[in-house]
């Protein structure tokens, strides 16, 4: 079957790319990588200025391929694609637009599955911890080789949502504008339960081995399936499911309690086991520690006034409001930094039945306030580029 | 630019910091921001008016009046202003104190009740005034606290507020001799300029 990737609205075929970052890279943890690899895509033309680049960070188990897709029988596009491409929110007319890996990941980027030069085999679960900091200086790294000095717009929803907070306020002269979308400023006691929920269901698959499985040739597919299950369970709302679901039957007779499977079973099910196809086991808990640990306060004494006060970006703050993973009222703790921060601040709280999987989806309401922002950032990048020797 | 916002436009002093509550397209923001390098923020809960805010390069963060304004800490602002939405928050004096609080002064319209045409609308008709500044039946109305000049300042007298200016306009938003005459009988919108109690 053929895609729409010719379509006006796509940015079409794109070919991941890698960039090797040759240097040691210390990490938050005190451990070192003697170099690493990230793969990443880009959609768009970067201005002669630089002035238009776009970072898209993105969340807990996506990658680089945020939009457009990968061949002409591709049949799904990147994970962002509502939101990135000709005329879109992110409009890559407009914007040059870099979409990395995260370091740790499993799409390419160095990550558990790598090769440890130390030791010549991969590092598996002994991959070191990174945090949202080290992803944030590993992209700057990225952004040097690609000759971006400053990004118009560091975008992202959820842990990318994270990512832009942390690199306003770390590298605050490299951003233009932070789009944080359905995200806090650090997770909850009940947020970091969901996650150790998930991690143990992964290390207590028999098949995890200890994160030892692909030297045994195992692979704890049931374990990463169930912990994607906890999580969707989380990025969808009851009012959301209900209506999606109900309570319809894909298969059995209710009456008699034989064989009964409910359609909300089912999608859980095939959502375990395409998830748990993509996704590698070690990858996945070093992306929920990596959710865990982030705090952007702590390093000014707790204060996240007092943090986002070293950014000098715009902020655009988005919720939803049945977005119980990271809720509205966790979008307005950020708000009232902001606020007290003195920070130039669009805030919007989007109506949506869709919980905290909205940020993914072309809601009307949603799109227009987003794209009425990047349009003005657009317009800014233009300037700046106009203005420039 | 709406001529009750360019009233209020002159009453603030450039490069001041404004919160300027119910900001609804944030005309009164962009013209500052263009002409006075005004930095603030506007309030307002309609998703339209948020997105036009947006376009127009104006910080507007969702946000219902109603709900508090807690978030805004102490001094944070020179000027709080609010456009004829006084007569719509559930306690217009808690929302007094509260932009007091906020802002050095604060700048508040509203519908004057007392015009003469809605005192002749309810003597004359017998029904519940509607009028250009007044458009809304009464059970759809979102004013649910109107008032009138004198009612105001007799609130003011009790909070021990400062009155530092007052304006009345009609309906159209422009002055007439009449008004400064008898405000209360010919001015259809109020403007006044508070400040917090002396400290006596």
């Amino acid at each position: 079957m053929q895609n729409q990737g010719a379509a006006g609205n796509s940015v079409g075929i794109v070919v991941p790319q890698r960039f090797q970052a040759g240097d040691d890279f210390p990490l938050q943890c005190d451990e070192v990588l003697h170099g690493f690899a990230m793969v990443y895509e880009t959609y768009g033309t970067l201005n002669a200025a630089g002035s238009n680049a776009v970072l898209i960070c993105h969340a807990l188990s996506g990658n680089h391929h945020a939009a457009g897709y990968h061949s002409e029988e591709d049949d799904k596009p990147g994970w962002w694609d509502a939101c990135i491409g000709p005329g879109k929110a992110v409009d890559t007319n407009r914007f040059f637009v870099v979409a990395p890996n995260n370091l740790g990941g499993c799409h390419g980027s160095t990550g558990p599955g790598a090769v440890n030069p130390e030791t010549g085999a991969a590092y598996g679960p002994a991959f070191p911890t990174v945090t949202v900091k080290d992803w944030v200086r590993s992209q700057a790294l990225l952004a040097d080789h690609l000759g971006i000095r400053r990004f118009a717009a560091v975008v992202g929803g959820s842990l990318g949502g994270m990512q832009a907070m942390q690199w306003a306020i770390d590298l605050p002269e490299r951003v233009g504008a932070a789009v944080l979308i359905a995200c806090a400023a650090r997770l909850s006691a009940q947020n970091i339960a969901f996650n150790e929920i998930a991690r143990q269901a992964i290390t207590s698959d028999p098949q995890y081995q200890n994160g030892r499985y692909r030297s045994t040739g195992s692979k704890p597919n049931s374990g990463v399936g169930l912990a994607r299950m906890i999580g969707h369970v989380t990025y969808l709302s009851d009012h959301g499911m209900g209506r999606k679901f109900g309570r319809e039957l894909k298969s059995g007779d209710i009456k008699a309690a034989r064989d009964v499977e409910f359609q909300v079973e089912s999608y859980l099910r095939h959502q375990a086991r395409t998830f748990s196809q993509r996704f590698d086991a070690n990858t996945y808990l070093l992306m929920t520690r990596a959710l865990d640990f982030f705090d952007p306060a702590e390093d000014f004494g707790g204060d996240l006034v007092v943090a986002l006060r070293q950014a000098s970006a715009d902020f655009l703050v988005l919720s939803f409001s049945t977005d119980w993973r990271f809720s509205a009222s966790r979008s307005k703790e950020i708000v009232d930094a902001l606020i007290a921060a003195r920070k130039n601040l669009v805030s919007a709280n989007i109506e949506s039945e869709h919980g905290h999987d909205s940020f993914l989806m072309p809601l009307p309401r949603y799109v227009s306030v987003f794209k009425a922002y990047m349009e003005r950032l657009a317009e800014r990048a233009e300037q700046e580029a106009a203005d420039a020797p | 630019m709406r001529p009750d916002l360019s009233i209020i436009a002159d009453l603030i002093k450039p490069g001041a910091r404004v919160l300027d509550l119910g900001c609804g397209e944030g005309e009164l923001l962009a013209h500052l921001q263009a002409h006075k390098r005004v930095n603030g923020y506007g309030l307002d809960v309609d998703a339209d008016n948020i997105t036009i805010c947006v376009r127009k390069g104006v910080n507007v963060i969702e946000q219902d009046l109603d709900a508090g304004l807690t978030n805004f800490p102490d001094d944070s602002f020179d000027m709080v202003v609010m456009t004829e939405t006084l007569q719509s928050v559930r306690q217009p004096a808690q929302m007094l104190n509260e932009m007091l609080r906020i802002g050095q002064e604060c700048i508040v319209t509203f519908p004057n009740f007392a015009h003469w045409r809605s005192r002749a609308h309810l003597l004359c008709n017998g029904r519940m005034p509607m009028a250009r500044h007044l458009p809304h039946n009464w059970h759809d109305t979102p004013n649910i606290h109107l008032c009138t000049l004198k009612d105001f300042e007799r609130l003011a007298q009790d909070m021990g507020l400062r009155i530092i200016q007052r304006f009345v306009a009609g309906a159209d938003h422009r002055g007439h001799p009449l008004m400064s005459l008898m405000p209360n009988l010919f001015g259809a919108i109020a403007f006044y300029r508070l400040g917090r109690p002396s400290a006596a």
